[in-house]
């Protein structure tokens, strides 16, 4: 099917709209564009890192809907067991 | 029965917002029932001429607001529908010279004598949509399938809602059915699921609604008119009436057929 859009020339553009709208509007909707989201991120992982040591590089922020709801989502894994025993500093 | 005030309105300029208010209200008329269209894009007159009834101005809606008119003379009556008047927006003033309490003042006033008022809304999300969405019942939010107008959609939904106005409902405008078939354009489900609102119509694109404003006479009077039918079929929907969406994905005609058995599958 594949083979035969691309022979047809097809694009399926439609498919991109819906995305980019899908997350644009996840955005919109709660009034926190990526940019400050971003910088919320940063903000979180200097009160986190405060108080547990976080592996800072890979913290995940995003914004998602489930069922009609906004979430915020944050994954946030802990600095490795054997980093936190190596003395900090 | 006191008349039910539905506002049409959008976000986004230049998705149908008027030709939508015009076709909905001759198709109201139509139907025998007492329909008064108020433009309230103040500013930019633009209804009267959509209408086909520029010629017959006298007072507009800011002349009714600040007394210098009655509400009666302001009024319009369409030669062609009995039942259908038009109150004009000012051209001359801007937004502010009414104010969202005027709007429910002016619609109060209306409602014994009429079945139904339908408001057009200026586009944008200031005083001039919050004038137009106070005195609704029911609001419609039309939109295009392209993401820049359901975007604007998103936003208006939100006001509404915040207005305590009830869940708007929703018409599509401008739907392209070889461009949804070939998956170059949102289709009427992908715009439903983005937005998760209540669909009341879906109007093809359609010449006649050019030809028919280059006139003055709206396509919901002219039979043969896709547009038109849609617009009529909203309507019946306003009135409480089932009218189940026509199939615009549906081929027609032998090119229609030859090229679905050329299509494996056909498709999505």
């Amino acid at each position: 099917m594949r083979l035969f859009d691309l022979l047809r020339g097809e694009s399926h553009s439609a498919r991109d709209a819906k995305e980019r709208l899908q997350l644009v509007l996840v955005h919109d909707r709660a009034d926190l564009p990526p940019a400050k989201l971003e910088a919320l991120k940063d903000e979180l992982i200097a009160v986190l890192s405060r108080h547990i040591e976080i592996d800072s590089r890979a913290v995940h922020i995003s914004l998602t809907r489930d069922r009609g709801q906004q979430r915020l989502v944050a994954d946030i894994p802990l600095a490795s067991a054997r980093a936190r025993r190596r003395p900090i500093g | 029965m006191a008349a039910q005030v539905v506002t049409i309105t959008s976000g986004k300029g230049g998705v149908g917002k008027t030709t939508a208010a015009a076709n909905i209200g001759v198709a109201l008329a139509s139907s025998g029932q007492r329909v008064v269209c108020i433009d309230a894009d103040i500013g930019l007159r633009n209804l009267d001429v959509v209408m086909g009834l520029e010629n017959r101005i006298v007072y507009d809606l800011v002349d009714i607001v600040e007394g210098r008119c009655k509400l009666r003379q302001a009024m319009i009556k369409d030669k062609r529908l009995p039942d259908l008047h038009l109150i004009p927006a000012a051209q001359t003033r801007d937004k502010t010279a009414v104010s969202p309490k005027d709007m429910q003042r002016l619609a109060d006033e209306i409602r014994p004598d009429f079945d139904w008022v339908v408001i057009d809304s200026p586009a944008g999300i200031e005083r001039g949509f919050r004038n137009a969405v106070a005195p609704a019942d029911l609001v419609l939010i039309v939109t295009n399938p392209e993401v820049s107008a359901v975007r604007d959609a998103d936003r208006i939904i939100g006001l509404v809602e915040a207005e305590e106005k009830g869940p708007p409902k929703l018409v599509i405008n401008r739907v392209k059915p070889e461009m949804v078939r070939r998956g170059d354009m949102l289709s009427t489900e992908d715009v439903l699921e983005v937005l998760a609102i209540e669909l009341i119509g879906v109007v093809p694109e359609d010449d006649q609604v050019l030809v028919s404003s280059n006139q003055g006479l709206p396509a919901a009077l002219d039979p043969k008119s896709r547009a038109g039918r849609a617009f009529r079929d909203i309507a019946r929907r306003l009135n409480g009436e089932q009218v189940p969406f026509e199939d615009l994905s549906a081929r027609d005609g032998f090119l229609g057929r030859i090229s679905r058995l050329v299509r494996p599958g056909g498709s999505a």
